[in-house]
């Protein structure tokens, strides 16, 4: 669990993140949605340390993140699983050497176990007959997969997905998003999805943070969703007429 | 402002890279493949640019030596210090800058770009110590890049000189052998030294901060050579006054 409690940002006067807080359940896919420059991206590389916030606190499992001593930091760092928007897979690395990284780099498994666990979580992301191959040789729902893979392969408690399904075609969108919601149960890990597609919070989204001008505007479920009054949410999500129609024919039933 | 706190994040880059270190076994790889690339993959163009540049130093001397009195054992000995002095540390250095220089900005500002090197922090891995230090230690063997340099570009000299007969193969040998002082080779080597982790550094920097996309890259690549050749100049001409005035 990530309870995140009034944190706020600023970048030269222009404030980007202002007194959100909010808790990400364990077991859950928790999304965080949002307009483009909503502060989404900010948020989340705060929650990964990467930025450090002005203000507010970060607490994974009742640990305040900025409290922590140097080696408990590198010891959380490891329990931590992070797929990037454009995958960010390691371009002179074949698949199998770049899900292999995390394990060589942080543990002192021997090559072997190391390869097996890789293997291991190779066919749990499907992603057969591709170990010898580059990043550039494969295609963009391929890339999700092995970044995830890469994410999972240290047994993480946490897994951050920025964008997971952007870039690709609809249906492959919706395996990546069921996909990482399967991990999510089967690690019982928790899970945070920054995304502004839609698709992804009807399919996946146990809890959603929806963010405005760099605050929290909403929180709830997807089933919150099709009743809310709150009209940021609504005239984000149904800014499509099919998710308009979606909502209707809900609500009607 | 901003350069002044370019200096201070270049050297608080410094000190993290000597900071957490990396396991020895992936630092051996990474610095066995930086030797390849930054070492092995420059002595072509290295030595056929000592090569003809060398020669051109000789029958340019040659064509200069008007006067009957002047021996012509002068083009070996103008060659020999041209070379060892100037040409072999510092302007190889200059070639090197655009060279190795732009191809780390470019590797580690892709990887930068990517998002790669997000991925390698979020590990919790210092990123500085797995970038930058392996090309420290594989440009530590720059000194050898510019040892062959000093010896083709005399050997260019001399095969310009003889076979554009402008001087004896016996002259230009005694005008090489001719007064020398062997602390202007250990001058050349000292300046190499201090130029190699610059070579190393400085465009790691430039890859490492830089923010943008592809555009921005190639941008911080021209940056990141006309910064180390500054700074190589400077150092030049640091070095020069502290060690041979």
């Amino acid at each position: 669990m990530i309870k995140v409690k009034n944190i706020s940002k600023t970048f030269d006067d222009t404030s980007v993140l202002e007194g959100i807080s909010t808790i990400f359940d364990k077991g859950k896919t928790n999304l965080i949605i949002g307009q483009s420059g909503s502060g989404k991206t900010v948020f989340l590389k705060c929650l990964l340390g990467l930025i450090k916030t002005d203000k507010g606190q970060i607490e994974f499992e009742n640990k305040v993140f900025d409290s922590m001593s140097v080696k408990e930091r590198s010891i959380l760092r490891q329990e931590i699983g992070m797929v990037f928007q454009g995958s960010a897979l390691f371009d002179s690395m074949t698949v199998e050497q770049n899900i292999m990284f995390p394990m060589q780099m942080l543990t002192n498994s021997k090559e072997d176990e190391v390869r097996d666990r890789a293997n291991q979580v190779i066919k749990r992301v499907n992603l057969v007959n591709s170990n010898e191959k580059f990043p550039d040789e494969i295609s963009g729902g391929m890339k999700k997969r092995v970044a995830i893979a890469r994410a999972i392969v240290m047994n993480p408690k946490y897994l951050f997905c920025d964008e997971p399904n952007s870039g690709l075609d609809p249906k492959t969108a919706i395996l990546i998003d069921n996909l990482i919601q399967e991990i999510t149960k089967e690690y019982d890990i928790t899970t945070v999805i920054n995304t502004h597609d839609m698709n992804s919070v009807m399919e996946i989204g146990e809890k959603i943070v929806f963010l405005k001008n760099g605050g929290k505007a909403w929180e709830g479920t997807k089933k919150d969703i099709f009743n809310t009054n709150n009209a940021a949410v609504s005239s984000f999500v149904y800014s499509s007429d099919l998710f308009k129609k979606v909502r209707e024919m809900y609500l009607k039933n | 402002m901003k350069f002044l706190s370019n200096i201070g994040k270049y050297f608080l880059m410094l000190q993290s890279v000597f900071g957490k270190f990396t396991k020895w076994k992936i630092l051996k790889q990474l610095i066995l493949k930086d030797i390849d690339i930054l070492i092995i993959g420059s002595l072509g163009i290295v030595s056929f640019i000592s090569f003809f540049v060398g020669g051109v130093v000789a029958i340019q001397t040659a064509l200069n030596l008007e006067n009957p009195l002047l021996p012509k054992n002068l083009i070996g000995f103008a060659t020999r210090q041209s070379v060892i002095l100037e040409f072999a540390p510092t302007f190889i250095s200059i070639i090197m800058a655009g060279k190795v220089g732009s191809y780390i900005t470019s590797s580690i500002g892709t990887m930068r770009v990517t998002e790669q090197i997000d991925a390698l922090e979020v590990m919790g891995i210092n990123t500085f110590n797995y970038l930058i230090f392996p090309k420290i230690i594989a440009l530590s063997l720059y000194p050898l890049i510019i040892c062959t340099s000093m010896f083709l570009g005399i050997f260019g000299g001399y095969i310009g000189c003889v076979y554009g007969g402008f001087s004896s193969s016996g002259e230009f040998i005694e005008g090489i052998q001719m007064d020398l002082i062997p602390f202007h080779v250990t001058y050349a080597f000292i300046k190499t030294a201090f130029f190699s982790f610059i070579l190393a550094t400085v465009p790691s920097f430039h890859g490492y901060f830089m923010t943008g996309g592809a555009l921005e890259v190639g941008k911080a690549s021209t940056i990141s050579f006309v910064w180390t050749s500054v700074v190589i100049i400077l150092l030049n001409y640091l070095i020069t006054q502290l060690l041979l005035t």
